[in-house]
């Protein structure tokens, strides 16, 4: 199947590109001819206008939760491959807090069995410890082998100082990062960030000094066994600050955000919607304008969803019961250009770094190319659609999202990857006739 | 004579007018209670539900003794700890009782936020005794009335709440309704105890036990919580004793007429001595007493107008 996407823009900043409506031709989903075409090239192609909308390299959210194997009610591989589609994701890094973790390369082989066919690439990050309990380090080296691309006990810090040095000696011989969950277990019961929200709440309170002690205990030990850290859903401003100057003297430091922790605070949780709540808590406008900062001066160099799928009977319960976390793969797109472009924070090139390009960086996987016999890894964008979102109409298998009915302005058209394109809705097999 | 609100979930913007009727509406009742029969027909037919999730004794007491002196029908459903695990969540439990056609939900949960979640559930009244560490508005509501009984008014008053404040639920509610009414409210306690931040309610905070006496008309002596997880904010009974509870010495000191209060159950030698537990300053039982006028003055108030 030829395909003809016209009038399109082109943006691949890593590689210096920047065209402005020109056409793409697709055989069998491979990128065979960009510019003009001739009547030849365009004979039997299905053609889409596409105009106003940017072709990116395709987006990459490196961090997801699958829910698969385990809490296939929530999520599975297949579902969460469709959500990142539909959010406009070629790939993805799922995380190790399934049940069993990933800490055998016959679970992350698995994982990666279920999505084989899938338009969306997922790249497992295996657990760092055993069991995600903190005591005896994942085998790194057979993990590495079956496709880990990075070590986290996510949903927590790894719990002590001697298995996190342990973790990076280790998963250093393979270049591979450790990802971090930074919270101080010990300073970390309570349900919300601790301020005069949470005073006047009467929620358990969870202060930021919690997330900033991580933060600071892991820059020092990257820095001292050479390791290389990456900081999963930065929350607060010293953890910003921190990060900021361990990169100014060389460690091997990396972050990321998600679209929630710079877009809300804690300021709605009045209304107790268990929607609200997540790990590390939503923090205070103090805290989003750092991190917007950090984002304008590279501090911070992913966006990520954190996409946490939770059934509605767990969420509908007490704020302070409730599990964290809520999906996001579908809204990461429209409120990245909501909150970062269109209110002109970062540039268009910048958010093609955090959302695609850095990433894939941070794990070792090569960027997307757009030259003509390679197969095409695209994300198509339309920068200034405005659309609302609708919870029901998520391709999750999870709908707990505050994001709902909000008004958003930018969102995923298509993506191409793998020979396959997903548009309206469909999958489509580009090597079909 | 209407409340602005069809229900009672916390103190924090129930304006001065609202509070004023309560307590006025309290003050009736107070001379109901003080009758051969203390009985009125004003909730006949009408059906409340006690739904407390949470072990209480007095304030469950309290809210039946208000029911029944009200005529209302009252129903007792007592669950200890969360819906969570429970198998039937807690949507479905209040939806259950819903369905059995109640008028009003009283609610104690150990969960901030639940009286809320109540009104978004179901159409009945909701009246909260008591969110996790957030408030419990008739608590503080019966505290002002037995204050401004005694001193006669609460506008220019100086309060100061004393002990466990960040784990209390009787404090924050305290602190909106005396500032609505005008009096200038402050908390004294181990900085543990103290929730970051209060300041910001304009709440000032004193870490001196004689300060707090010397300088307010009134205590409101919180119960130190020994047998939960408070007791790991402070190093040992002994300490909090020494230097935050109140003895008879220490009023003496000072010399000034001061009105104590404190919820209950009180811990005798902890926040209060047993000198003072049973002295001339205290006005427990007094509380204990109104607590039933004020209930029945906002179930009346909530079920006759709304």
């Amino acid at each position: 199947m030829k395909i003809l996407l016209k009038n399109v823009d082109i943006i691949h900043p890593e590689d210096k590109l920047d065209i402005k409506g020109t056409t793409v031709l697709l055989d069998k989903g491979i990128i065979s001819k960009i510019g003009e075409l001739t009547r030849d090239d365009k004979a039997d192609a299905k053609e889409f206008d596409f105009s106003g909308k940017i072709i990116v390299p395709g987006f990459f959210d490196m961090h997801v939760h699958l829910r698969e194997p385990g809490r296939e009610d929530e999520e599975t591989v297949i579902t969460g491959c469709n959500s990142a589609a539909s959010g406009g994701f070629t790939g993805i890094a799922c995380m190790p807090n399934t049940e069993p973790a990933i800490d055998t390369a016959e679970v992350l082989k698995f994982i990666k069995g279920k999505s084989s066919n899938h338009l969306v690439e997922v790249f497992p990050v295996a657990a760092a410890t055993l069991g995600r309990k903190g005591e005896i380090i994942s085998p790194m080296a057979e993990l590495v082998e079956a496709g880990a691309v990075a070590f986290s006990d996510d949903g927590a810090a790894i719990k002590t100082s001697s298995v996190l040095k342990r973790a990076f000696e280790y998963s250093g011989m393979y270049n591979t990062p450790i990802i971090e969950h930074c919270e101080d277990e010990s300073l970390s019961d309570g349900a919300m960030n601790e301020g005069i929200n949470s005073t006047l709440l009467g929620l358990p309170p969870l202060p930021s000094v919690s997330e900033d002690i991580i933060v600071s205990r892991d820059i020092l030990m990257a820095d001292y066994t050479g390791g290389r850290i990456h900081i999963a859903h930065i929350s607060t401003k010293n953890s910003v600050n921190l990060v900021r100057e361990a990169k100014k003297r060389g460690v091997k430091v990396t972050a990321e955000v998600t679209p929630h922790h710079f877009t809300l605070t804690d300021d709605l949780i009045k209304s107790y919607d268990t929607n609200l709540k997540m790990s590390p808590p939503l923090r205070t406008q103090e805290d989003v304008n750092a991190i917007i900062k950090g984002l304008k001066d590279g501090t911070i160099d992913c966006i990520a969803s954190d996409h946490a799928p939770h059934s509605i009977e767990e969420k509908e319960s007490e704020f302070q019961y409730a599990p964290n976390g809520i999906v996001g793969l579908e809204t990461i797109v429209g409120l990245s250009f909501s909150e970062l472009i269109h209110k002109n924070k970062i540039s268009l090139g910048d958010l093609i770094y955090k959302l695609s390009i850095n990433p894939r960086k941070i794990l070792n996987l090569p960027i997307p190319k757009f030259e003509v016999g390679s197969s095409a890894n695209f994300s198509i964008i339309d920068p200034n659609y405005v659309w609302t979102v609708d919870i029901l109409k998520f391709r999750s298998k999870s709908k707990n999202s505050p994001f709902d009915k909000r008004l958003l302005t930018g969102k995923s058209f298509a993506v191409i990857n793998k020979q396959k394109m997903f548009f309206d809705g469909q999958l489509i097999d580009l090597t079909s006739v | 004579m209407a409340l602005s609100t069809r229900h009672l979930l916390g103190l924090q913007s129930v304006p001065k007018e609202d509070i004023q009727t309560i307590l006025d509406t309290a003050h009736t009742f107070r001379e109901v209670l003080e009758r051969p029969i203390k009985k009125v027909p004003t909730l006949q037919g009408k059906t409340i539900v006690n739904l407390f999730y949470e072990s209480s004794t007095r304030t469950r007491i309290s809210f039946e003794l208000a029911e029944k002196r009200l005529s209302a029908d009252a129903i007792n459903f007592s669950v200890s700890g969360s819906s969570v695990g429970k198998g039937e969540t807690f949507k479905d439990t209040i939806k259950n009782i819903e369905a059995m056609k109640v008028d009003m939900v009283i609610v104690r949960h150990s969960a901030a936020g639940t009286p809320l979640y109540l009104t978004k559930i179901c159409d009945s009244n909701i009246i909260n005794a008591g969110d996790g560490t957030h408030e419990h508005p008739t608590q503080a509501l019966l505290d002002m009335y037995s204050i401004r009984q005694k001193i006669g008014k609460l506008e220019g008053l100086k309060v100061c709440i004393v002990g466990d404040v960040a784990h209390s639920r009787v404090a924050l509610s305290n602190i909106f309704g005396l500032q609505t009414m005008g009096a200038k409210v402050s908390v004294c306690g181990p900085s543990t105890m103290i929730p970051k931040n209060i300041n910001e309610l304009g709440v000032d905070v004193i870490y001196n036990i004689d300060e707090a006496i010397q300088e307010n008309d009134v205590l409101n002596v919180l119960r130190i919580q020994l047998e939960r997880k408070a007791r790991e904010y402070f190093p040992s009974i002994r300490e909090y004793a020494k230097y935050f509870g109140i003895t008879q010495e220490r009023l003496d000191k000072n010399g000034k007429d001061i009105l104590i209060l404190h919820p209950g159950p009180i811990n005798r030698g902890v926040e209060l001595s047993s000198e003072v537990a049973d002295g001339s300053n205290q006005i427990i039982l007094y509380q204990v007493t109104n607590g039933v006028a004020i209930r029945m003055a906002v179930l009346y108030l909530l079920g006759t107008h709304n």
